[in-house]
C-alpha cells in the first residue's frame, strides 16, 4: 500500500512563487499524469516528490510519513535526458542500484550474490526489450533505448513510488506506442504508483487512472511573475472503462511506414501533383499509389 | 567549387600532409647551416648534420671516462623521473582534492576561493622559497612540478565535477548510493577522461617548469645540460636535447591518449 498525500505545498524560487496551494491524494497504485504548458511548474512538483527540492510551505507524505529528506530509493525516476550512466554498459546500469545497496564501501558484487543479481537484471532488460544490447554503452542506443535502460535501471530497486519527467518526450509516434505498452505491463506488474510528467495530451488520457493539469489560477497583467500554478484539473478515470481508442485512430501496430501513407492518403488533396518535389520523392510516389 | 570546410584529405594525403611542415623545417634549417658554414667553416650557431651526430654519439654512447656513466640517457632518466613523481602526486591531488570539492558543498564554500587564489601564484616566483625551504636536492624539483600543475588540475577537477548534469547525482540516490559511492563510482569515472585530457595540456608546462628547476640548480637532466653547455656556445648539443625533449613531450601525449582509450571505453565510442 502507497498513498501519496501533498499537502497545501508552495513553492518559491527567489521569492517568485511558482507552485501554490497544490493539494492531491494519490490511491496505491495510482497511474497519475501531470499535464501543464511550459514553465508551470511540472518538474519542479516532481522535484519535490522525489525531495531534490524541499517545499517553501506544506508538506508530502507518504503512508501517513512525511518523505524523507533526501532522495531515497523507494522513489525512482526516469528523467528527460542524464538518467542512465554513460560509463556504465547496459547491464551494469541496470546493476548499479543492487551493487550500491549490497555492497556499501565497494559498491561491486562478486560471486553467488552477483549471479543471482545478474539473472534478475537480464530479466528485466528482457522485458525492456534490451537483452541483446547487454553489453553496449548507453551511447551506443536510440534515444527510446535509453529511457528503457533507465526504467529498468529504476524498476530493480523496486520502488514505491516510479517519477517520470516526460521519459517519451523526444520519441517518435510508434516507439512512444509501444513505450505505452510496455510501462502499462510493468506498472501492472509491480504494482507500484507511477507519477509522470507529459506534454501530450493524448498519452496523459490513455495512460492514467488520474489525470492532473497544472496552471496558474489566477493571473495578473501587470505582474505575471506574481502567482504561481495550482493544480486547476483533476480527473480519475477509471481504466476499465475507458472509450476504446477508435479503431480507426488506433496506430498502435502500425509501422512508421503504414502511418505516414495513411496521412498521406489522407492528405492526397493537399499534395502537389506533378510537380516535381525533389526533397521528398516518397511523397510524388505514394500520391501517385493512392490516387492509382 | 564546394565550400573549403568540405575538402577531406584521404588517408594517405593525410599522412603526407603531417609530416610536410617537419620536412620544411628540416630542410630550411639545411640549406641555412650549410651557407653558413660555407661563408665560416667555425661558424657554432647553426652546425650541420656531421656535428649533431658526432655530439650525440659522444654523449650518448661513448662513456664519460671520469664517472663511467653515458651523460645524455643519465639526463633522460633524471629529468623523467622527476616529472613522472611530480605529475603522478599531482595527479592523485587532483583526485583527492579536485573530486570532494566539487562533490561536497560544504568543501566547495571552504576551498574553491581558498584554491581559485592559490592557483593564481606564480610558481616560478616561488622557487627561491621552494630552494630555501626544501634545499637544493630532488625535492624542491619535484614540489616545484607539483606547484605549478596540481592547483591547475585540482579546480579543472572540481570543475569537471560540477558539471556532471544534477540528474546523475539524484540518479544515484534513489539507487541508495552514499555520498562515498557516489564519488567512486559517479563522479570519479566520468571525469577520467578530462583528467587524462588537462593532463596532457599540462604536459608543455610540466616541462617548463623542470626545465627552469634544473637550470637554476642541479647536478644533471636535460635542462642542466642545455644551460651548462649553453656557456659554450654548444649548439649542436643543445638543438639535439631539445629536439629530444620534444619528443619525449610528445610520447608522453600520446600514451596518456592511449591511457584514456583503454580506461575511458565509454568516452571514445562514437
Ligand atoms: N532552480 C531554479 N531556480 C530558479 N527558478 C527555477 C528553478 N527551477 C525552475 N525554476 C523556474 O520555475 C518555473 C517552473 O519550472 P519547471 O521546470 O517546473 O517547469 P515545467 O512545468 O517542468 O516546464 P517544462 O514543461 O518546460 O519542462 C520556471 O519558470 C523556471 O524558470
Ligand atoms: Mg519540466
Amino acid at each position: 500500500m502507497t498513498e501519496i498525500a501533498i499537502k497545501n505545498v508552495f513553492k518559491e524560487y527567489n521569492r517568485n512563487p511558482i507552485l501554490e496551494r497544490v493539494n492531491v491524494t494519490l490511491p496505491d497504485h495510482e497511474f497519475c499524469l501531470i499535464l501543464g504548458s511550459s514553465g508551470a511548474g511540472k518538474s519542479t512538483l516532481l522535484r519535490m516528490l522525489l525531495s531534490q527540492e524541499t517545499p517553501s510551505r506544506g508538506e508530502i507524505l507518504i503512508d501517513g510519513e512525511p518523505i524523507d529528506v533526501e532522495p531515497q530509493a523507494d522513489r525512482g525516476v526516469v528523467f528527460q535526458r542524464y538518467s542512465v550512466f554513460p560509463h556504465k554498459t547496459v547491464l551494469d546500469n541496470v546493476l548499479a542500484g543492487p551493487s550500491f545497496r549490497e555492497s556499501r564501501f565497494f559498491g561491486r558484487l562478486f560471486g553467488n550474490r552477483k549471479a543471482k543479481l545478474r539473472d534478475r537484471a537480464m530479466e528485466l532488460l528482457d522485458q525492456v526489450g534490451l537483452s541483446d544490447a547487454a553489453d553496449k554503452y548507453p551511447v551506443q542506443l536510440s534515444g527510446g533505448m535509453q529511457q528503457r535502460l533507465a526504467i529498468a535501471q529504476a524498476l530493480i530497486m523496486e520502488p514505491k513510488v516510479l517519477l517520470l519527467d516526460e521519459p517519451f518526450g523526444a520519441l517518435d509516434q510508434s516507439t512512444k506506442k509501444s513505450m505505452h505498452k510496455l510501462i502499462l505491463d510493468l506498472w501492472n506488474a509491480n504494482k507500484m504508483t507511477i507519477v509522470m510528467v507529459t506534454h501530450d495530451i493524448q498519452e496523459a488520457f490513455t495512460l492514467g487512472t488520474r489525470v492532473l493539469m497544472v496552471d496558474k489560477q489566477r493571473r495578473d497583467p501587470q505582474a505575471p511573475e506574481a502567482y504561481g500554478s495550482t493544480i486547476v484539473h483533476d480527473l480519475r478515470l477509471d481504466p476499465a472503462r475507458k472509450a476504446p481508442l477508435d479503431p480507426s485512430d488506433n496506430e498502435e501496430n502500425q509501422s512508421m511506414e503504414d502511418i505516414f501513407l495513411k496521412w498521406a492518403g489522407r492528405m492526397d488533396h493537399a499534395i502537389v501533383e506533378g510537380a516535381p518535389h525533389p526533397t521528398t520523392p516518397e511523397a510524388a510516389s505514394v500520391s501517385a499509389k493512392e490516387v492509382a | 567549387m564546394r565550400r573549403a570546410i568540405n575538402y577531406v584529405p584521404d588517408r594517405h594525403s593525410g599522412l603526407i600532409l603531417a609530416i610536410l611542415p617537419f620536412v620544411f623545417l628540416m630542410g630550411i634549417y639545411l640549406v641555412g647551416s650549410d651557407a653558413r658554414l660555407s661563408a665560416n667553416p667555425d661558424d657554432k650557431l647553426m652546425p650541420g648534420l656531421k656535428a649533431f651526430f658526432d655530439a650525440i654519439n659522444h654523449l650518448a654512447f661513448t662513456e664519460n671516462r671520469r664517472t663511467g656513466e653515458y651523460v645524455f640517457w643519465t639526463d633522460t632518466l633524471i629529468s623523467l623521473q622527476r616529472i613522472f613523481i611530480g605529475l603522478s602526486i599531482s595527479t592523485v591531488l587532483a583526485i583527492v582534492i579536485g573530486l570532494p570539492i566539487g562533490l561536497l558543498p560544504y568543501l566547495n564554500r571552504l576551498f574553491g576561493p581558498f584554491m581559485a587564489a592559490f592557483s593564481l601564484i606564480p610558481p616560478l616566483a616561488v622557487l627561491p622559497i621552494l630552494f630555501i625551504i626544501f634545499g637544493l636536492g630532488e625535492l624542491s624539483k619535484i614540489v616545484l612540478i607539483i606547484f605549478g600543475v596540481a592547483p591547475f588540475l585540482i579546480r579543472d577537477m572540481a570543475m569537471a565535477t560540477l558539471a556532471i548534469p544534477k540528474e546523475q547525482i539524484v540518479k544515484a540516490q534513489t539507487l541508495s548510493a552514499s555520498s562515498w559511492q557516489i564519488l567512486i563510482h559517479v563522479v570519479f569515472p566520468q571525469v577520467l577522461p578530462r583528467l587524462f585530457d588537462s593532463l596532457r595540456l599540462m604536459l608543455g608546462a610540466t616541462w617548463l617548469f623542470l626545465i627552469a628547476a634544473e637550470a637554476i640548480a642541479s647536478e644533471g637532466g636535460l635542462g642542466y645540460r642545455i644551460f651548462l653547455v649553453r656557456r659554450y656556445l654548444a649548439m649542436d648539443v643543445i638543438l639535439p636535447y631539445v629536439a629530444w625533449i620534444t619528443l619525449l613531450a610528445f610520447l608522453m601525449d600520446y600514451f596518456l591518449m592511449l591511457g584514456s582509450r583503454a580506461m575511458c571505453r565509454w568516452h571514445h565510442i562514437r
